[in-house]
């Protein structure tokens, strides 16, 4: 306890510092593969995702981050057994960032691509097991979040092919697909705005002072998705045909009309990347902020502060500004295979996938959910050609990621117990 | 910065627009066929050698793209279509340049005359042997249209009616074929012996320029069927 009231301030500073750099590197890595999709397919420039991103990131971290930052910060460990050193959990936490975070700029530097969410995780593990105990970690927990790994990305792929299968039925394989896609585009965008709205909205925010019943959580959701879509129809109308361009490729005014579509997408997955990821960043830090506040309670019975919603929400958009543009302007030229209605379809999958963990308090890995609805658009025989070597590249990640986190956050931590104690 | 992001490394270039731009070519070889046919018929052999270079340029580019897209599609790969239907269909593609480039061949290193009664035929078997070549192109450059359809639906029965008229095509290539092959029959007898030879396998090879252009269909047909 002493520990903590003597270094108190010190070991906060170094939460936020460690926390803002962990959500800065999501920021300049991560949130481009978020918003691959949009930029590859040609329907946004970069500019206009990093415009995107920066408010929907912050959006998402701020709205619906708050259950996954629950989920890092005291779903991983149980702490009880530590009550009387608290000063243990804080340094496992730091320690846990300190590894992420090193393992992250590690892997980027040499070109490995590995998962802040598994980074995160195998950190939290490995210093609990180091730490306190094997019994200190809620296996149960870990279960269900590596479960989900496997789950989120094929749930992902279902989820587009089945879009695609029925863009195909009502739009593609008509009369006259022109007219059909902006028949149905509007509906497609509501599902956008209905969809996300209803999973964040729905019992998930009460970090607002906000609960609404059931039935009031539907009718502001599809509002919200009306307003949204109303928006689209008047985007959508504004898509003329292009017969020029048409003579060359038949669909080529059709896919047309999934470029503006291709924009909601587009904020919907900033939101869900920003719900979801910013906790691998905040989780930690606020772990350390409420023992050290609340002067060594390690039961965390405290809600998540606002201030670090909107901390990690800042790391995310300064990281997206100074490095992050880069990453993206590299994908975007590297996914150009990608038309907007295969865009549209992946991109809203891996959103819809991304919110719905979100909300259940899973941290699950953005760019493999995306991976996973690109494969599922490729499985509706919808992309010309896809190196399905990635899905060993990702499993290879996973598996050292997950020792290499642990091992690292073990180091870091007794090294700050060192250190402090 | 990430040089193995799993998100850009999961897309490969689509090998369809390569199939394209590849039977433009082999299209522009047996295009070129007739100029060849017509130079015969006036004696010009400097034109004759003339376009047996355009030839070898075409064909030339055909096989840089065929050897590219093959080196470009590793077993891992997952396409829309068979692996094997796409690459069979690569080299019926190939084998209608290659073709256009043997007749030019053997007309550059024998020079040979064509007697009167073949002269009207020949040209018309040539004119729809390249008909064939240009129907199959046309039903190559709708792979982007079948891509977009996931490879169903109408787009499909579309490119089936297409593969159907090429077919027809091609009988019509077959009879025109035979008729020159009799009238080339019926004058052996004031033919050099070694030319009734080399007549029958230009008649025949022309020919095959319409024959691996119904080919190109039936294989595509495969592919779409899968």
């Amino acid at each position: 306890m002493e520990i903590l009231a003597e270094h108190g301030t010190i070991l906060i500073i170094l939460a936020v510092i460690f926390g803002l750099y962990m959500t800065w590197g999501i920021g300049a890595n991560d949130v481009a593969n978020a918003m691959g999709t949009s930029v590859g397919s040609g329907a946004i420039t970069v500019k206009q995702a990093i415009i995107i991103a920066a408010i929907f990131e912050f959006a998402g971290a701020f709205l619906a981050g708050g259950h996954v930052t629950k989920t890092i910060r005291k779903g991983i460990i149980d702490p009880s057994s530590i009550a009387d050193t608290p000063e243990i959990l804080v340094f496992g936490m730091l320690a846990a960032l300190l590894a992420a975070a090193v393992w992250l700029m590690i892997a980027s530097h040499k070109g490995w691509p590995v998962s802040t969410t598994h980074s995160i995780v195998g950190a939290v593990v490995g210093f609990a097991v180091a730490g306190i105990g094997m019994d200190a970690v809620n296996w149960g927990k870990i279960g269900q979040i590596v479960a989900s790994w496997a789950v989120s990305p094929l749930l992902g792929g279902t989820i587009a092919f089945l879009l695609m299968i029925s863009i195909r039925r009502l739009i593609l394989n008509t009369d006259d697909p022109f007219q059909n896609a902006k028949k149905w585009g509007p509906l497609y965008i509501f599902m956008v705005g209905f969809i996300i709205s209803l999973v964040t909205i729905f019992k998930g925010l009460k970090h607002l002072n906000i609960e609404l019943s059931v039935g009031m959580s539907v009718v502001v959701a599809v509002l919200i998705g009306l307003a949204v879509s109303a928006a689209g129809w008047v985007l959508i109308n504004r898509v003329t045909m292009d017969p020029e361009a048409d003579r060359e490729f038949h669909f080529a005014s059709v896919e047309k009309v999934f470029t503006p579509m291709m924009i909601f997408t587009a904020c919907a997955m900033a939101f869900a990347h920003g719900s979801n990821d910013v906790a691998n960043g905040i989780g930690p830090m606020a772990a350390v902020v409420s023992i050290v506040q609340s002067g060594g309670m390690v039961a965390q019975e405290s809600s998540l502060p606002l201030w670090i919603l909107v901390l990690g929400g800042i790391g995310i958009v300064v990281g997206l500004a100074t490095m992050g543009y880069k990453v993206m302007q590299t994908i975007g030229t590297q996914i150009t295979e990608l038309t907007p209605s295969r865009g549209f379809c992946a991109t809203l999958a891996a959103a819809a996938t991304v919110v719905m963990a979100s909300r259940t308090g899973l941290p699950v890995s953005t760019t493999h959910i995306a991976v996973g609805a690109v494969i599922g658009v490729g499985l509706a025989r919808g992309v010309g050609a896809i190196d399905l070597r990635v899905i060993g590249q990702i499993v290879v990640s996973w598996v050292v990621t997950l020792p290499v986190g642990a091992f690292l956050a073990m180091l870091f931590f007794f090294l700050l117990r060192g250190i402090f104690g | 910065m990430l040089t193995t992001n799993p998100l850009a490394a999961l897309f490969k270039r689509s090998p369809f627009k390569a199939m394209q731009e590849h039977m433009r070519y082999a299209v522009e070889c047996a295009r070129l066929v007739n100029p060849l046919f017509e130079a015969l018929i006036a004696g010009n052999q400097d034109e004759i050698e003339a376009i047996k270079e355009k030839i070898y340029v075409a064909e030339e580019q055909a096989d840089r793209i065929k050897n590219k897209l093959r080196s470009q599609l590793p077993r891992s790969l997952f396409m829309p279509v068979d692996r094997r239907d796409l690459l069979e269909v690569l080299q019926m593609q190939d084998a209608i340049a290659d073709t256009a480039q043997d007749i030019a061949a053997l007309l550059v290193e024998r020079p040979m005359e064509v007697p009167e009664p073949m002269q009207q035929p020949l040209m018309r078997l040539t004119a729809r042997c390249i008909d064939a070549c240009e129907q199959s192109a046309r039903v190559i450059e709708e792979l982007d249209e079948l891509l977009e359809m996931g490879f169903r639906g109408r787009e499909a029965a579309q490119v089936e009616a297409m593969v159907n008229e090429l077919g027809r095509i091609e009988d019509e290539a077959d009879e025109l074929e035979l008729e020159l092959t009799r009238i080339l029959f019926r004058h052996e007898d004031e033919i050099n012996p070694v030319s009734v030879m080399m007549w029958y396998r230009l008649i025949e090879w022309t020919g095959d320029l319409a024959d691996y252009a119904e080919k190109v269909g039936d294989r595509l047909r495969l592919l779409i069927a899968r």
